[in-house]
């Protein structure tokens, strides 16, 4: 039974990490990031290390698609005003 | 030397390393077995300080050393994130305007906000007994925080969130883990050595310096991802360049 669901673990976190490398787009990758966390977590729950699931589960799937979702949202936001600065330019003369 | 040769260069030291994992992983006990030489005397060790978490005797007892060099990294990169995200000359600060929430969104976010804060204190404070400790209860703690920028605005989150006092707390916290690991020095044994009353085993005040190591580590963490955090948020929310929307 224990086998089964470490193997079930596993394959959740081979197909979630598929996922998140298969993904191109920024703010998607981040939201497969967060599911990956997720799986990574329930993996190390599953092998009793509930220490590791815990950090795993704050950092993997929380903290670190929080920080990806916020450069994306910065870098967008100023190619978004270059583009528009771009057109002004283009309008004046 | 040519790419030609460079390649036959990186194919031996790759078939190298391939070789010593392998033979390295047929030495390792088998998995799921219950042979577990260093898992034995690791909680052995534990009991033996009276700390009821074996991960967190490892952590801030056996292994106290490596924790204080995780520490510092974690301290390094968020003083670099600092440096690197300040405001430029360049770059001007806005206001971010009052957003709309939805209802539901700003109960369940406002609930939600002191009961992960005390959930983090929780998990922080019982380190030494429960999974958890310092570093994961910090976290915790520092994204509860957070749930006010998803409940109201992030003025709101501003408001709540001192950066300077979060500045200092993270440099209180890592000072506090090195003055702890002094305590050692004074009581005549080694750096970070746990010299203080063990206590009962499976009480709060167990596992001598355990829970305060937890405790430094807990505030440095906490401080820290809010620190990142507000850097961040900072750069996506409110800081603009020069000539941006003008």
């Amino acid at each position: 039974m224990a086998d089964l669901l470490i193997a079930l673990a596993l394959l959740l976190v081979a197909a979630a990490a598929t996922a998140a490398v298969a993904v191109r787009e920024p703010a998607r990758q981040a939201l497969a990031l967060s599911l990956l966390g997720l799986t990574l977590t329930l993996l190390f729950t599953v092998l009793q290390a509930p220490d590791v699931a815990l950090s795993q589960l704050a950092v993997g799937s929380a903290l670190t698609p929080l920080l990806v979702l916020l450069s994306v949202r910065k870098a967008r936001r100023r190619s978004l005003d270059r583009v528009r600065a771009e057109q002004q330019a283009e309008e004046r003369p | 030397m040519n790419r030609r040769q460079r390649l036959w260069v990186l194919l031996l030291g790759l078939a190298g390393v391939a070789a010593l994992l392998v033979a390295a992983a047929f030495r390792l006990p088998t998995f799921g077995s219950d042979f577990h030489p260093y898992g034995d005397r690791a909680v052995h060790e534990a009991l033996a300080r009276h700390t009821a978490n074996a991960i967190a005797a490892v952590n801030f007892d056996q292994r106290a050393f490596d924790t204080l060099g995780e520490e510092s990294i974690l301290f390094g990169a968020v003083l670099g994130t600092v440096v690197l995200l300040r405001q430029a000359r360049d770059e001007h600060q806005v206001t971010p305007a009052p957003a709309r929430v939805a209802a539901p969104v700003r109960r369940y976010a406002l609930v939600l906000l002191p009961v992960t804060l005390v959930t983090g204190l929780y998990i922080v404070a019982h380190g030494q007994l429960t999974p958890g400790g310092g570093f994961q209860g910090g976290v915790v703690a520092a994204t509860a925080l957070h749930l006010l920028y998803i409940a109201v605005d992030y003025r709101a989150l501003e408001r709540i969130r001192p950066l300077g006092l979060f500045e200092v707390g993270d440099a209180v916290g890592e000072a506090a883990y090195l003055i702890t690991g002094a305590a050692g020095l004074l009581a005549g044994t080694a750096y970070l050595t746990n010299a203080l009353p063990l206590g009962t085993l499976d009480s709060l005040a167990s596992g001598g310096t355990v829970p305060l190591l937890n405790a430094a580590i807990g505030m440095e963490v906490a401080c820290a991802v809010v620190v990142l955090l507000a850097r961040f948020l900072d750069q996506a929310v409110e800081i603009e360049e020069e000539g941006d929307r003008s």
